[in-house]
């Protein structure tokens, strides 16, 4: 038996939808069989005489009466749930948590204009989408996602570099960008180092052992661990050198990478050098050519990296700021011997010459521009070992007798092509003739045929004093080096002739005689294997291709962040956990993920 | 992004093509998204530049373009008659009684079962019409008229809540309503409209939805502003005091009275956009109670359907889901042009019908941005610091987004006469637009 309770209450405007809500909440009350509730308008009267809920209390409402009809199991329950109305009419809807999120990076960027960074942590298939939507935006790019073809990060790092954009990654784990730690970051503290790493947990690593040294970073800047590889021709690296290299905030440079393409590695130092800045370079599988060349310093471990940062850059603050060249050994030498760390011994122990760069020139495309190619001719086959790690990074195409790689193998080691190191001593060479440590008359004859050739721009070949060798090399090799000079200047071609001279001040050559003699006859006289290397870098870098580049503006990693993150929750939880402004796309995969929709989708946007 | 941007960075990516696709596609925009982001640029230009004028109330046979004796006109995409549903039923026997062709349900059935009775859509004669939308020669037209001239679009009268027949009711009371709404109020406000200058709707909506209207489920104040406009006239035009009580009671008392000639003008404005080379935007969205059905902009005059789904809302007492007819009606020209639920936001006291909350609203609207391509100049929301409702739906957006336009709706029974059972909101089925997508690929030869 059913039971019926109402309620009228006059003058009570409640909008229709309020009360379609009063009405689903007290049918869900114990017991509770059927509602109405009801402003009593004509219209309404009708509803509730079809219903069969009207009552002579009810049709003598007035249209702006409410009226509430509750049809129960029994009268209790009818009671229980009148009694509720005012309750759950007053009762708000619990408001669901979370604001609107946007579900395109486009709205997002809406929401957040300020947002000069995306942080892309997708599935890999759909991350280079975003990464052309946030370029497109003029936005710079942080990609997390990995398995992104190569071609695509190709064609990616290639549109934004023309336009003044950064796109880290793929694969890129971490970066610090302004103080902010993006993916896998470390916190840093602030302080005078600037990290660009093709390595996330190289990266990571460094920043461990700058920290452990209670030093800070300016920017870590990851670039993805394919950026420094042949295809990509490290050029996220390269916007991220560039950066570090104009921010006065950052005094050394770290530069980490998995293997590289080591002409990828060597042109990225090769523009270091230009830098001034010391930059300290930790290149995975690249041997080592020597602890410094110029300002560029060679690292073994991340330890050792960052050791070496750190010590530069306390040097740095304690000296000029214009670190390496001659102005790098009057520091040194000002600074005094018991000043010098640990760290830096083995590294060069002469001042480097002062060199006048050349005036650059291109060839045309094509054949190789008169001068251009670097030819070593040693006497001592560690030497000619040592010049061939060090040249490979920026030598490109170099050959040797005594190759590295495979490629590098150079069939007849008497016919020289493109850049060329020859270990003199190699036994074809030697058959029936003495050991050019003895006699330096072959050298000083190669020496005359290799200047003769135009496209060879600057000849380095050694000289090793001590008892036993040949007792005056320079009486043989100046002569040869200044017919070399003169013959050049008579065809109006560059040539520079760098002299690798070894010995101790007491050996029975005179080490300044010859070094004299040498200068005399126009040969830069350079006393250890890194500046010689430096002089060959400075002469291979005036004919690296320069590429269409709109300068990264310093805004790029300044201070306030703010960036929208497509992807990984945590990485936008970690952003705003640092007090920065982000907005989180709610991303899905676009067109629910199905294949051929993306691909119509992808070809007409 | 912008056209221009997105061809900058394609014809960078061309200059400095890496040539290592190996065949796979290398994301960077296409010339032809720019192109289609030009003609959708060009269509909302287009939309924007209507102003739609209330000019007048007319016998639809005497002004709709091709409406002649014999055929009847109906909300959404064609339809044939077997496949009617019942609200839609209810309302062509309703039309054919009123236009004295049959004296009863059983001639009306019969007439049509015979096919001796043309049904075509509205949308294809420059009309509009709310749930069933029928609309025959005789009765009264609200006519909305383009302010740069030329172009007309008209719309049935609305008769208010209950037994009506656009729900499918034909009861001899329900058509003897009607008539004195086409025959006696409509033509007085005719008259009233006459007598002034014409009604501004684009001005009257937006002002309405700073009112707490969205255009579609929520017309209040937009008819009390039709009242404000129109009252000082009808006293001057009415025969008696009686017939303008009745005009005027009929406008102030109908919360829904300003929707109809709203519609006419959201279908101004819509047609505008259409015909667009090369453009992905929707132009209309229409229910006829059994198939759900788009028109894109560079797709002519074909629709693309799926089955209309049966609204998600609340219902009135007695009623529930299983009582309700799949989603019907023209009234989704709303939504089309960036009202009802892509205002929701403005309307704060229908916010139980996207879940309660304001916040809720606001989500709504917002949610309508990512899959729209411009926000209207003259419809804003003061809660979103009068920011302009999402405008220009983009069949690109709501397949990649997996995001299908919201629609705010009322509940028809799925028998015809009972009438309105409820409201809420329903979402279109996503196959119209996954297939104007790719209709639109084949038309700008991306696919053969």
């Amino acid at each position: 038996m059913s039971a019926r309770r109402q309620l009228i209450r006059a003058g009570a405007y409640l909008d229709s939808v309020v009360l379609l809500e009063l009405q689903r909440r007290l049918s869900a009350e114990p017991g509770v069989l059927r509602v109405a509730a009801v402003m009593a308008t004509p219209a309404n009267q009708e509803v509730l005489a079809e219903a069969g809920l009207g009552s002579d209390e009810t049709r003598a409402a007035r249209p702006d009466d409410l009226v509430v009809v509750v049809e129960a199991a029994d009268d209790g329950a009818a009671a229980a749930a009148l009694s509720r109305v005012d309750e759950l009419l007053t009762q708000r809807r619990q408001v669901a948590a979370t604001a609107a999120r946007p579900r395109s990076l486009e709205s997002a960027l809406r929401l957040l204009p300020a947002a000069h960074w995306v942080l892309i942590s997708v599935p890999g298939a759909y991350a280079a989408e975003i990464a052309w939507n946030a370029l497109g935006a003029g936005r710079h790019v942080f990609l997390f996602s990995d398995h992104v073809p190569l071609a695509e990060e190709v064609a990616l790092k290639r549109a934004a570099r023309q336009r003044g954009l950064l796109v880290l990654g793929p694969d890129c784990g971490t970066a610090v960008v302004a103080g902010v730690g993006l993916g896998f970051a470390n916190r840093m503290k602030p302080g005078p180092i600037g990290v660009v790493a093709a390595s996330g947990t190289g990266l990571q690593a460094l920043c461990a052992h700058l920290d452990a040294l209670g030093t800070g970073i300016t920017q870590a800047l990851g670039t993805g661990g394919r950026d420094l590889s042949a295809d990509v021709e490290g050029i996220a690296a390269t916007q991220a050198l560039r950066l570090l290299a104009d921010d006065p905030a950052t005094r050394v440079i770290v530069l980490v990478s998995k293997p590289p393409a080591p002409a990828v590695a060597g042109r990225l130092l090769a523009e270091a050098r230009a830098f001034g800045k010391p930059l300290v370079a930790w290149l995975l599988g690249v041997p080592m050519p020597a602890r410094r060349v110029g300002n560029v310093w060679f690292a073994a471990t991340p330890a050792d990296a960052a050791e070496l940062a750190h010590t530069l850059a306390r040097h740095e603050e304690a000296s000029a700021p214009d670190f390496g060249g001659a102005a790098a050994g009057a520091a040194e030498a000002a600074s005094g011997a018991a000043a010098r760390p640990r760290s830096l011994e083995g590294g060069s122990t002469a001042a480097l010459p002062v060199m006048e760069r050349p005036v650059a020139h291109a060839g045309p495309e094509g054949a190789a521009p008169p001068g251009r190619w670097v030819r070593a001719l040693c006497g001592g086959g560690t030497l000619a070992t040592q010049l061939v790690a060090g040249l490979q990074l920026l030598c490109d195409p170099l050959y040797s007798n005594v190759a590295l790689r495979a490629e590098q193998q150079l069939d007849d080691p008497r016919t020289s092509r493109g850049h060329c190191v020859v270990d003199m001593g190699a036994d074809e060479l030697t058959a029936g003739k003495p050991h050019p440590m003895l006699d330096a008359q072959p050298l000083a004859e190669r020496l005359t045929a290799e200047a003769a050739d135009p496209e060879v721009g600057l000849l380095l070949f050694d000289v090793v004093l001590g008892d036993g060798t040949n007792a005056d090399p320079a009486a043989v090799l100046a002569p040869a080096v200044e017919a070399a000079r003169e013959r050049a200047a008579g065809e109006g071609r560059p040539l520079t002739v760098v002299a690798l001279l070894q010995g101790t001040s007491g050996d029975p050559q005179d080490l300044g005689a010859q070094a004299g003699r040498l200068t005399d006859a126009g040969a830069l006289v350079c006393r250890s294997l890194e500046d010689a290397l430096a002089a060959a870098w400075e002469h291979v870098a005036q004919w690296l291709p320069e590429e269409p580049a709109a300068a990264v503006p310093p805004a790029a990693v300044a201070p306030p962040f703010a960036a929208v993150t497509v992807g990984v929750e945590a990485f936008h939880a970690s952003l705003v956990a640092q007090g920065v402004e982000a907005v989180q796309v709610d991303w899905r995969p676009p067109a629910g993920g199905d294949p051929d929709l993306m691909d119509l989708l992808r070809r007409m946007r | 992004m912008s056209g221009v941007l997105r061809h900058e960075l394609q014809r960078c990516e061309r200059a400095t093509d890496a040539g290592g696709g190996g065949g796979r596609h290398v994301g960077a925009p296409s010339s032809t998204g720019a192109a289609i982001d030009e003609a959708n640029r060009v269509a909302v230009e287009r939309m924007a530049a209507v102003r739609p004028l209330l000019a007048g109330v007319a016998r639809a046979g005497d002004v709709i373009p091709g409406l002649r004796p014999g055929m009847l006109l109906h909300a959404g995409p064609p339809i044939e008659w077997p496949r009617a549903s019942g609200p839609l039923r209810g309302a062509v026997i309703g039309a054919l009684i009123y236009e004295g062709m049959a004296a009863d349900a059983a001639e009306a059935e019969a007439l049509m079962a015979r096919g001796e009775v043309t049904l075509e859509p509205c949308h294809h004669h420059s009309a509009v019409g709310p749930m069933a939308g029928v609309t025959s020669p005789s009765m009264a037209v609200w006519l909305v008229e383009d302010a740069a001239g030329g172009r007309c679009a008209y719309s049935n009268v609305n008769e208010g809540y209950g037994r009506v027949l656009r729900y499918g009711a034909y009861a001899p009371e329900v058509l003897d309503r009607l008539r004195r709404l086409n025959e006696e109020v409509a033509p007085l406000l005719g008259k009233a409209i006459g007598a002034g200058e014409a009604v501004d709707l684009r001005a009257l909506v937006g002002e309405a939805l700073h009112m707490g209207d969205e255009g579609h489920n929520r017309n209040r104040a937009g008819s009390l502003l039709l009242l404000r406009a129109l009252g000082p006239r009808v006293p001057r035009v009415a025969p008696d005091a009686e017939a303008a009580a009745a005009a005027l009671d009929y406008l102030g008392g109908n919360a829904l009275a300003v929707l109809n000639p709203l519609m006419a003008a959201c279908k101004l404005i819509a047609d505008a956009g259409h015909g667009v080379a090369g453009s992905t935007l929707v132009s209309a969205m229409a229910r006829n109670g059994t198939d759900f059905g788009i028109r894109v902009s560079g797709l002519g005059d074909r629709w693309l359907t799926a089955p209309s789904p049966v609204p998600d809302g609340l219902y009135f007492a007695g009623y529930g889901p299983a009582d309700a007819n799949p989603d019907i009606g023209d009234s989704t020209i709303t939504e089309t042009v960036g009202l009802g639920a892509f205002a929701m936001a403005a309307a704060p006291a229908i916010v139980t019908f996207v879940g309660g909350s304001p916040e809720e609203a606001v989500g709504a609207t917002l949610e309508m941005y990512e899959i729209t391509v411009a926000e209207s100049p003259h419809f804003t929301i003061p809660q979103l610091g009068f920011r302009g409702t999402p405008t220009g739906i983009d069949v690109r957006k709501v397949v990649e987004l997996g995001i299908t336009p919201r629609i705010n709706t009322g509940i028809a029974h799925r028998e015809a006469g009972v009438g309105q059972i409820g409201a809420g909101l329903v979402r279109p089925p996503m196959g119209p637009f996954v297939e104007a997508l790719k209709a639109s690929a084949t038309a700008l030869g991306i696919v053969g």
